[in-house]
């Protein structure tokens, strides 16, 4: 049975550095859009879920584990955030705090539950723990049901940056993004992340040689659900808003797809899906309910005859890791 | 008193789709090895196949039962030779992907003709069988108000699981499957066409998520998204139940449709969430869930 990203090529010196000079390009790219004239609201919201893909990432591409339910995390650290610094005016570096301390505390107990079953099982679990909190927000006073958050002040980041300018925020965004990918990058090359990697190859045989699996996947289940709702923190401050669209199930199917156009378990390819989506969004909304069926259908020629994604094809034709 | 019957029968009958969608996703399951994750859409397809033979072609609710299935069964027959196929030996969750796409397809395109408002759908007001209309008007019970069609659905959807059940499980067809489950290429050389099987189960799969479509028509409005928020609630009965088991999915999802009917009564605000509250402490307690083998 062929799993999900296969033939990873192993981590040499050489690897690292296409990948550090793929990076260094990214970041300068993405310095330079302002200068640009590309709508910066645009590129914020595909940063956003650009990290939160690659959160994705981490556990689908490094762990085997297919959550379903990630944009429970966008979700309850956007609304943490959002009540936080609305109701209880705090600034923006406490918001944030608050958003990501929600999303990780959400991230052990769900983590918890669902490492109990593999495979699809733990798909479904996802689901509908990600449903569970969809009703639970649905009708909890503080998330406004329907209408959402909204109207939240973005105020000065450190008393210094001022969040209510486009190009300010568009640079914090862009901090975030940067910082929160490194993250994951780090993790995924050091010892912890290669246990990941056997765990997914063959689990029985990384148990045989004495690693507790549960644990690894725990934590990697947490870092994976912090960092996702570390971009759904950053997210508010675009959006100016928190709304229930955020934990609908719809929106986790969004993030797979994401990541499936960009390619499972590669660095670069979650960020790649994820601006491509987003722009077809952008771009296609004229179309209004047609956009939901090319996305199925995206997501159908991806699955037969795309499994890489747009980046896994590319690194396997020049046989690198991207 | 009379409230706490009528969420019991509304329990059940939300009980008996649970029924229907999870023994038609075991089945799949067994077979094909994939979460049927577009089982959702096919029972909407159902429900709407049964509203375009009434308002089309003036075809009613008895002949639809019979033909609804049939025709969403062939689409899904279509589904399986065209795409489903090509993922035999892929890791499980392709399948899940691929069902996934297939869903938004379905539903976005008849999102685009038909909005997301309801349709309405008539019950039957034939046979008249001793001065009942059809399936519509209700019965007094005594202790409660039995509306007909209600009591019809529990009832029917009870037959057809069973049949299912004795089907699968008592039938020399059964029997073929199952062993086909076990191990493929052995049953292919006794000169069984297992491909061939493979699509026909997904087709009684697929026919047996519209069948309830059209049971569902009458009660609920008939509408694009009528699947998508259920196939969730379906999944989390088939987490609690486990795959393992025909019999387990039946019992198991008109229990849990009974336990959310008495949410109902006792403690509305949680309606919505107990199924899933349920499946979290069965996975606490148990993680393989009621009936299942460990995946």
């Amino acid at each position: 049975m062929s799993t999900l990203t296969d033939d990873t090529l192993p981590i040499t010196p050489q690897a690292m550095r296409d990948e550090m000079i793929v990076f260094a390009g990214m970041a300068v790219l993405l310095g330079l859009v302002p200068l640009t004239g590309i709508y910066p609201f645009f590129v914020m919201q595909a940063l956003c879920f650009a990290l939160l893909a690659c959160a994705f990432n981490l556990l689908i591409g490094y762990g085997g584990l297919l959550s379903f339910g990630h944009a429970m995390f966008l979700g309850t650290a956007g609304y943490c955030s959002a009540h936080a610094l609305k109701v209880w005016g705090v600034t923006p570096e406490v918001g944030i705090l608050v958003g990501v301390a929600g999303a990780a505390a959400l991230s052990v107990v769900t983590g918890f539950i669902s490492i109990r079953r593999q495979g699809i099982y733990f798909s479904m679990i996802t689901l509908a723990l990600s449903q569970l909190l969809y009703f639970i927000y649905l009708q909890a006073p503080f998330t406004h049901g329907e209408d959402g958050i909204q109207g939240i002040p973005q105020g000065y980041l450190f008393g210094i940056f001022n969040l209510a300018k486009p190009t300010v925020l568009y640079y914090v965004v862009l901090a975030g993004f940067l910082g929160g990918f490194l993250l994951i990058y780090r993790t995924i090359n050091s010892p912890f992340g290669e246990v990941l990697k056997a765990i997914r190859e063959n689990e029985p045989r990384a148990i045989s040689l004495g690693y507790k699996t549960d644990q690894y996947k725990l934590l990697a289940f947490i870092l994976s659900g912090t960092i996702a709702g570390f971009a759904g923190s950053l997210k508010v401050f675009v959006a100016q808003n928190a709304s229930l669209t955020d934990v609908h199930w719809t929106m986790s199917g969004e993030i797979v797809l994401m990541t499936l156009v960009g390619g499972l378990g590669t660095v670069f390819g979650p960020v790649v899906g994820a601006f491509v989506i987003i722009a077809m969004q952008q771009y296609l909304a004229g179309f209004g309910q047609w956009v939901t069926v090319i996305q199925g259908v995206i997501f159908v020629a991806c699955v037969l005859t795309f499994r890489r994604g747009i980046i896994g094809e590319i690194a396997h034709y020049f046989r690198r890791s991207l | 008193m009379q409230a706490l019957y009528a969420q019991l029968l509304v329990g059940l009958i939300n009980g008996s789709f649970y029924a229907l969608l999870s023994l038609g996703l075991a089945v799949i399951f067994g077979m094909l090895n994939i979460i049927n994750f577009a089982h959702g859409a096919l029972y909407m397809m159902g429900a709407f196949c049964a509203y375009f033979l009434l308002h089309l072609t003036g075809i009613g609710y008895w002949w639809a039962l019979i033909i609804a299935p049939i025709v969403v069964g062939i689409f899904g027959m279509i589904l399986e030779r065209t795409m489903l196929q090509w993922l035999a030996g892929l890791d499980h969750l392709y399948g899940l992907l691929l069902t996934f796409g297939i869903a938004l397809i379905v539903q976005g395109v008849f999102q685009n003709y038909f909005g997301s408002s309801g349709l309405p759908y008539a019950i039957p007001d034939y046979p008249e069988v001793g001065g009942f209309r059809g399936l519509q008007g209700g019965m007094n019970l005594g202790f409660m108000f039995l509306p007909i069609y209600r009591g019809w659905v529990v009832v029917f959807s009870l037959v057809v699981c069973l049949a299912t059940w004795f089907l699968i499980e008592k039938t020399r067809l059964g029997a073929n499957l199952r062993a086909a489950t076990e191990n493929p290429t052995l049953v292919r050389a006794f000169g069984i066409n297992v491909p061939r099987m493979i699509t026909l189960t997904y087709g009684l799969g697929v026919g047996l998520a519209a069948l309830a479509g059209v049971l569902s028509a009458p009660i609920n409005q008939v509408r694009p998204l009528m699947g998508a928020d259920l196939i969730i609630v379906v999944f989390a009965v088939v987490v609690i139940g486990g795959m393992g088991s025909i019999m387990g999915s039946i019992i198991t999802g008109f229990a849990l449709g009974v336990i959310e009917g008495l949410t109902k009564y006792f403690y509305p605000e949680a309606s919505n969430t107990v199924v899933f509250v349920l499946m979290v402490l069965v996975l606490l307690l148990k993680p393989t869930g009621l009936t299942g083998r460990a995946a």
